[in-house]
């Protein structure tokens, strides 16, 4: 018999052939396949949170596998044997299991825990990225909204994780939870009462965060994801302007071959840092913290970091109770559900507020460097301030106890600040952000400093300077300032020579030093 | 555009043309210039080039290397757990270094593929900005403006009408099914009660303090200066079900209980009843018993500073004054830790007098 023998050489052509015959793929594949991606290392960021999702797909479904959530209480009988006979919920046991008796199990959570973490700061570094260079301006203002809604919703996503192992940490996170829930005037205890089913705890609020957990919020984030992409593609990167760089193009690398492969390369090596974590650092040891008691906790007790705001405006909040009417509105209402709805809103419609605020219409795709909006950018360090003094106030008992200050004091020092420090980086930052474009102006009028003294006949001592392009009859460069990066080193223009490359010995010879003769004298 | 003139005079077939033409051809379709596109090595095979090729097989390697381990460990490496030291405390490091290696020679090789073998490459793309207003209006009257053809506004009425009445309703069902999830709150009170209720949950008997394994608790248990936590000695007393009970039973020296007991006038709730029985009130002897619950947000507060009679939550730092009816002294709590009135049974041991008077744990809108 005859065996057809199958040419491998010319498959990919065949079967690609063969497919548009039916579906009519060439054209539109091509597009995306062309596209231009510009090259900068801070657009890196939000394909730290892309990938970051991704792994904690792969690791939640192989925990999934495994974890039971159910609130019914048993007596542990297992490996660990601190914890035998004990009784826990059904979910703190299985997570118990996952952690000792399933093999690799361990690692899986660990994964999922630090990715969830990655995954936030990520988001987080990214947002600023795009505050801080105007990226979210017309037309991106939508694309912005998408990435701010999927901080919150990937705020919610990691509190519901943290919450159904049911250990004693999550479970008084469970209780501030619902402390929070039914702080809010009128409907607050029916509300609480709806969402655990009852008086706290109850048996349902870990199956019900459970599902939250598992298909509701990841399938809401990976649709906003996919939007997020869509409009990323449709809309097309922003770029720094440059060289050949204008309002109307996008110059860099295509899809295809260069970004896809470096992307993917990107992917593993974030997938890399996550496993190696996974593995080797230690991450939310459930084992220690027992299953949850209303009456047992420890000092020290945090969420996880990007929850710890929370907490701390929690602390700082002074003890405010409202009366009206013989009802009560307990001061948590304006600390943990007015602030963050207002820091929601006023994000959200940041870019709106901007451009309204600036009389601004048009369609922007140059990024703007931090310091050529002073105002936006103090604004951003007023909110980063902000933020911080709320971080660091909601572990403010860890810092009170190493460095040993007065709890108290911590707290005090955490609302003076709170109300004192972002006003004074505002100002700070604006006046950073007007000397470093002074200094720009500077070295674009008289050039770079060279660090060669001459003395000239007269006996008067001078230094050299470099300018950056023509001169007029005064000597002053006729560059107009553009808003992009000015090299301010006789290195950035060359001037060096390239460094030598090779780790051990030089791989190729250096190029030889530029001859005086070219640094024009001023 | 000229596109069109090109297009129709481009041929794929044409043998003259490289492969690198057919892609300029391509991209020059989608609005992609590739304005340069050089080789990094223009003579091939060169020991730099090798150097390049040796690195990336280098982290393909390491990526075989790393994933064998992972693999192995996986299947052979003593995972169960022990107590103690052992072997099996390095199942999880090893496959994080075998999977983190695996994974970093694998971004490592394809990023130096791409980045120092493929092509250096510079393209522009037209961004597109303008918009076609004759597109707008087309799409516009076609697609958005069906009124001609549907008419609702103005010729048929009756259809907006009966389209909103069924429609507003249809919205309302999709809601209304959420109302599942109601519950009273106000249904026998749960809010306002706790584990320590004798009509509810002991037939009407006073309700014992117990430890956490059950066992009742007699006034030489606690040490002077002492304080255990204390359940209400019911069904399921001591578990989350009575998440709202738990309560600290606090042995207070002499001095701080003479102060203890001369401060419960402050309390209307926790004041003797009769002037002339220092047992009357909240406090029994030198013992005092509040709701371990923070008026905060729940947390146990369970740091009992001796020497300063406070207690203070470990989660957001609000500090009571224990020999002042648990006065918020610092920190957000606004309220006072409820008081559970005590005494002692004709067999000695800790009983409640009747439930806390006042709601315990975090605030509420109907909390009085």
């Amino acid at each position: 018999m005859k065996t057809k023998k199958i040419d491998l050489a010319t498959l990919p052509k065949r079967s690609a052939l063969q497919i548009d015959e039916r579906f009519h793929m060439a054209t539109p594949m091509r597009r995306l396949f062309n596209k231009v991606f510009p090259d900068h290392w801070s657009f890196l960021l939000g394909e730290i949170a892309l990938y970051s999702f991704i792994v904690l797909l792969l690791t939640g479904t192989f925990l999934s596998l495994f974890f039971d959530p159910s609130m019914e209480e048993v007596m542990y009988n297992g490996v660990y044997t601190p914890l035998n006979g004990i009784e826990m919920s059904k979910a703190y046991e299985s997570t118990l299991d996952i952690s000792f008796e399933v093999r690799g199990g361990l690692i899986m959570r660990q994964m999922h825990h630090w990715a969830a973490l990655l995954f936030m700061a990520a988001i987080v570094i990214h947002m600023l990225r795009v505050f801080f260079t105007g990226a979210f301006r017309k037309p991106r203002e939508a694309n912005w909204m998408i990435g701010f809604l999927l901080f919150w919703l990937g705020f919610m996503e990691g509190l519901f994780g943290y919450s159904i192992p049911d250990d004693g940490l999550s479970g008084t996170g469970l209780r501030v939870i619902n402390a929070i829930t039914q702080s809010i005037p009128v409907i607050g205890s029916w509300a609480g009462f709806a969402l655990f089913g009852g008086e706290f705890p109850g048996t349902v609020i870990i199956p019900r965060f459970y599902i939250l957990h598992v298909l509701i919020f990841p399938a809401i984030i990976l649709g906003l994801i996919a939007a997020h992409m869509g409009l990323l593609v449709k809309q097309k990167h922003t770029q720094w302007p440059g060289p050949g760089r204008t309002n109307e193009n996008v110059v860099g690398v295509r899809m295809f071959p260069g970004f896809a492969m470096k992307g993917g390369g990107f992917f593993m090596i974030t997938f890399a840092v996550i496993a190696f974590m996974g593995g080797v650092f230690q991450i939310n040891p459930i084992w220690l913290f027992g299953p949850y008691q209303a009456s047992v906790i420890s000092s020290a007790s945090q969420p996880d970091w990007y929850v710890m705001f929370l907490d701390g405006i929690a602390r700082l909040w002074p003890a405010w109770e409202i009366r009206v009417f013989d009802h009560t509105i307990p001061p948590i209402f304006w600390a943990a559900v007015i602030l963050p709805g207002v820091i929601v809103h006023l994000g959200l419609l940041y870019p709106f507020l901007e451009a309204r605020f600036m009389k601004d219409k048009a369609h922007h795709h140059l990024l703007q460097r931090p310091r050529d909006v002073p105002v936006r950018t103090g604004l951003g360090a007023m909110a980063v301030t902000f933020y911080m003094v709320l971080f660091l106030s909601g572990g403010n008992d860890v810092i009170a106890q190493h460095f040993d200050i007065s709890l108290n004091a911590m707290t005090w020092a955490g609302r003076i600040l709170l109300l004192l420090a972002p006003p004074a980086a505002y100002w700070i930052t604006y006046r950073i952000c007007l000397g470093l474009q002074q200094h720009d102006r500077e070295v674009l009028a008289h050039g770079i400093e060279t660090g060669i003294i001459k003395r000239a006949p007269d006996g008067r001592f001078y230094e050299v300077h470099q300018p950056l392009g023509p001169v007029d009859e005064h000597g002053h460069g006729l560059l107009e300032y553009e808003g992009a990066a000015i090299p301010k080193k006789m290195n950035k223009i060359g001037a060096l020579g390239p460094a030598v490359k090779g780790f051990f010995i030089p791989r190729e010879l250096p190029p030889p030093p530029p001859a005086k003769k070219e640094l024009v004298d001023k | 555009m000229s596109s069109q003139d090109n297009n129709s005079t481009f041929d794929p077939e044409d043998p003259s043309l490289t492969r690198f033409d057919l892609v300029r051809e391509g991209a020059r379709r989608d609005g992609v210039e590739i304005v340069h596109y050089e080789p990094r090595f223009p003579v091939p095979g060169t020991k730099a080039e090798k150097r390049v090729e040796r690195n990336i097989a280098l982290w393909f390697l390491a990526t075989g290397v790393g994933a064998l381990v992972f693999v192995v460990a996986y299947i052979w490496w003593p995972w169960e757990y022990h107590a103690g030291s052992g072997r099996d405390k390095f199942y999880t490091p090893i496959l994080g270094v075998g999977l983190g290696l695996a994974l970093l020679g694998l971004g490592a090789a394809q990023i130096i593929w791409a980045k120092r073998l493929l092509p250096s490459e510079i393209s522009v793309q037209d961004r597109h900005n303008e918009v076609d207003t004759t597109e707008q209006k087309l799409t516009g009257v076609t697609l958005l403006n069906m009124n001609d053809e549907l008419g609702v506004t103005r010729r048929r009425p009756l259809l907006k009408g009966a389209l909103a009445f069924g429609m507003l309703p249809l919205g309302a069902a999709a809601i209304v099914p959420l109302g599942g999830m109601i519950k009273d709150p106000h249904k026998g009170e749960p809010l306002m009660k706790t584990g320590f209720d004798a009509k509810e949950f002991n037939k009407g008997k006073p309700v014992r303090l117990v430890r956490e394994d059950g066992t009742p608790v007699r006034p030489q248990d606690v040490s002077v200066g002492g304080q255990i936590t204390a359940f209400p000695g019911v069904d399921h007393g001591t578990t989350n079900v009575h998440a709202d009970s738990p309560t600290l039973l606090i042995h207070l020296r002499d001095d701080d209980a003479r102060e203890a007991r001369k401060n419960l006038a402050n309390k209307a709730v926790n004041a003797l009843t009769d002037a002339n029985d220092p047992n009357s009130g909240g406090m029994w002897e030198n013992f005092v018993a509040y709701s371990k619950i923070c008026t905060h947000l729940g947390c146990p507060a369970s740091l009992y500073e001796q020497q300063t009679n406070r207690l203070l939550c470990p989660c957001h730092q609000s500090q009571f004054q224990i020999t002042d009816n648990a006065k918020p002294i610092f920190g957000p709590a606004t309220r006072r830790l409820p008081m559970l009135p005590i005494t002692v049974d004709e067999e000695g041991f800790f009983v409640a007098k009747s439930d806390y008077k006042v709601p315990v744990g975090a605030a509420f809108w109907e909390r009085p």
